[in-house]
């Protein structure tokens, strides 16, 4: 517990427990529509949390991380229509396959010492490679999807996983902020400093005597892993999966757009940014709803998030820490 | 199947090929000299494409004439992109680029979709389903059109670059930008004209492209990956290797088109992809990296 608040300031505290309360009270205050936008707010801040640890603490691209959440969704749904067994034993399953792919991909890319941009389109080669073959898997409803029993929306059966918004809303908050614990925890251990050391330098830090291979190794099974359970619940949460909505590189875009925007390499970048973009999103289909022309919507947004990029690079949350006094004691964030 | 259908489509595929092959120059010089990744590639190409498919509908004019047109106009639209937006983003890391890159993309897809439309349209050539007959040969005299263009264009990009003082100058600055500071070179003019001429290389492409193949505001995103795919298999930053990565692709996708099943193609071309990253990751025709 003393690591997880080390260095806190007080006020840090105080916001921080305003933020979880309004949090926990939220789905009692709010109508339908909002909850479904708080619930995927959530989701894409816990994606963005488990893209971020590979990019922002050990400095590796992935630009293809839809492809965990794809073999997470796919694997505990495909059992659970195929052999009814719930979500919380196939969850296992799930993990080990995304972390096994994860794996793959990572030691295929450092074994050949690609880096950077190569790297990251690697990652994109894998995740449409498997786009491909899912749309050519009979098991997996190829391209006609596949469909999970539609739930009983009123009730709330947590052990399938299958019921009301509100139970949805407070699994995906639980995720969320375990999330953030296991990443504050991970950034502050010597494994959070050995892969600082190799996201500034990995040449120095190689030649400091740290097993560059073996840390980005972790980082990417730990990242993977951690995306396959946002897949599962992205499965049991929509009930069907298609391989074009779930595999696509636009799909990995949109994972990390909010984490960019709130702030690469930072512990709440990604939960800022979900809060952020999500709600711009469903603000500027409301405004642009009226006009009825195809394409207002995304034509904001990416003004929107080109803007972000070029004014606030290094991402809102810094900004808004700074302007909260919340970066003064060095708590693990903002560098 | 008799055999001549095989060859048949093989050239049909390396027609296309020369095709990727000039797009995925632009990719190519782009990141070769000015170091960034664009993936808004597709989007300026599709944008090359309706602005072919506008000359074409209210004057006419075929998109292989139009070629020089919108090549001059999507240099200008480089250029000023260069130096107004990307600029600003040069230092800054990898994923930055990359997002800003991707929005650009965002804006460009819906803004050609308020412009356009979702609906795929073509220009109707009067002489699209011509052909040649060479021995038991046939060959599309559209895609013989295209792809002989497509030639032509790489052939003066080329030829510019190796015989032109400002192409040198380019090539300079790609190679040691700090050098060329130092012996005198304007470096931010050379990378704004370099993001144009990869700009014009798109908008050629995309009126050539036309052709051959419907504009749709939804095909910059494929085009982008499929340019990928060419200058890794060809080798990032290599010209030829963008060319003979072209000609690869498109080959190797139209018979694995026949001989597979049409739905698998891409497969093929990101299984090849994977390979060349961890075989040869500077692509075919790469140098190794320093």
């Amino acid at each position: 517990m003393n690591r997880l608040f080390e260095g806190l300031p007080a006020r840090a505290f105080l916001l921080l427990a305003i933020l979880a309360a309004a949090l926990l009270v939220a789905p009692w205050l709010v109508n339908d529509y909002l909850l479904s936008v708080l619930i995927i707010v959530l989701y894409f801040a816990y994606v963005g949390q488990a893209w971020n640890l590979m990019i922002g603490f050990a400095g590796q691209l992935s630009l293809g991380h839809a492809l965990f959440v794809g073999i997470g969704a796919y694997t505990s749904a495909a059992i659970f229509v195929h052999f009814g067994i719930g979500p919380w034993a196939t969850v296992f399953i799930a993990v080990l396959a995304s972390v096994l792919a994860g794996s793959i991909i990572g030691y295929l890319g450092f074994r050949f010492s690609i880096r950077g941009v190569y790297f990251a389109l690697l990652t994109i080669a894998f995740a449409e490679f498997t786009r491909i073959m899912v749309d050519h898997t009979e098991w997996l409803g190829s391209t006609q999807g596949l469909f999970l029993p539609v739930a009983n929306r009123e009730s709330i059966d947590l052990l399938n996983l299958r019921g009301s918004p509100m139970m949805f809303y407070y699994v995906i908050l639980g995720m969320t902020v375990a999330a953030l614990v296991l990443c504050r925890l991970l950034l502050n251990s010597k494994l959070g400093y050995y892969w600082q050391a190799i996201r500034e330098d990995q040449d120095s830090a190689q030649a400091y005597g740290v097993n560059v291979f073996r840390y980005k190794m972790i980082a990417v099974a730990i990242s993977s892993g951690l995306t396959g359970i946002a897949g599962v619940f992205y499965a049991f949460y929509y009930n069907n999966l298609f391989p074009e909505t779930t595999f696509a590189t636009s799909r990995s875009i949109e994972m990390i757009l909010g984490t960019v925007v709130g702030g690469v390499g930072t512990l709440f970048g990604p939960i800022v940014g979900a809060f952020f973009l999500t709600p711009l999103g469903e603000l500027l289909t409301a405004l642009t709803d009226d006009i009825g022309l195809d394409g207002i919507k995304p034509f904001f947004w990416g003004i929107c998030v080109a803007g972000i990029v070029l004014f606030r690079p290094s991402g809102l949350w810094p900004w808004i820490a700074g302007l909260l006094g919340l970066d003064k004691p060095a708590g693990g964030e903002g560098k | 199947m008799p055999v001549e259908v095989y060859f048949n489509v093989a050239i049909s595929g390396l027609l296309a090929g020369l095709i990727y092959g000039l797009s995925a120059l632009g990719l190519s010089v782009i990141f070769g000299v000015i170091r960034i990744v664009n993936f808004a590639h597709g989007e300026i190409m599709v944008i090359g494409m309706f602005f072919a498919l506008v000359l074409f509908r209210s004057l006419g004019l075929d998109p292989l004439l139009s070629v020089p047109i919108v090549a001059v106009v999507l240099f200008g639209f480089g250029y000023l992109l260069q130096t107004v937006v990307i600029e600003r983003v040069a230092h800054l890391a990898d994923h930055y680029q990359f997002l800003l890159m991707a929005a650009i993309a965002i804006i460009l897809i819906s803004a050609s979709l308020m412009v356009f439309g979702p609906d795929a349209q073509g220009a109707q050539l009067p002489y699209a389903f011509d052909s040649f007959q060479i021995g038991p040969l046939i060959i599309d005299k559209v895609r013989l059109y295209a792809g002989a263009a497509a030639l032509v264009v790489a052939a003066l990009l080329f030829a510019f670059f190796r015989y032109t003082s400002t192409g040198k100058a380019i090539r300079a600055c790609g190679d040691n930008p700090a050098g060329a500071l130092v012996v005198g070179l304007n470096v931010r003019h050379m990378y704004a004209l370099t993001f144009g001429i990869g700009a014009a290389c798109l908008g050629a492409a995309g009126a050539i492209i036309l052709m051959v193949v419907d504009a749709h505001p939804y095909l910059g995103p494929e085009y982008t990956l499929l340019a990928f795919i060419i200058v890794i298999v060809g080798g990032l930053g290599s010209l030829p290797g963008a060319m003979l990565g072209g000609v690869l692709i498109g080959t190797s996708e139209a018979l694995a088109g026949i001989l597979l099943q049409p739905s698998l193609k891409s497969a093929f071309s990101f299984g090849l992809l994977i390979l060349v990253l961890l075989l040869r990751p500077q692509g075919l025709l790469g140098k190794a990296s320093q």
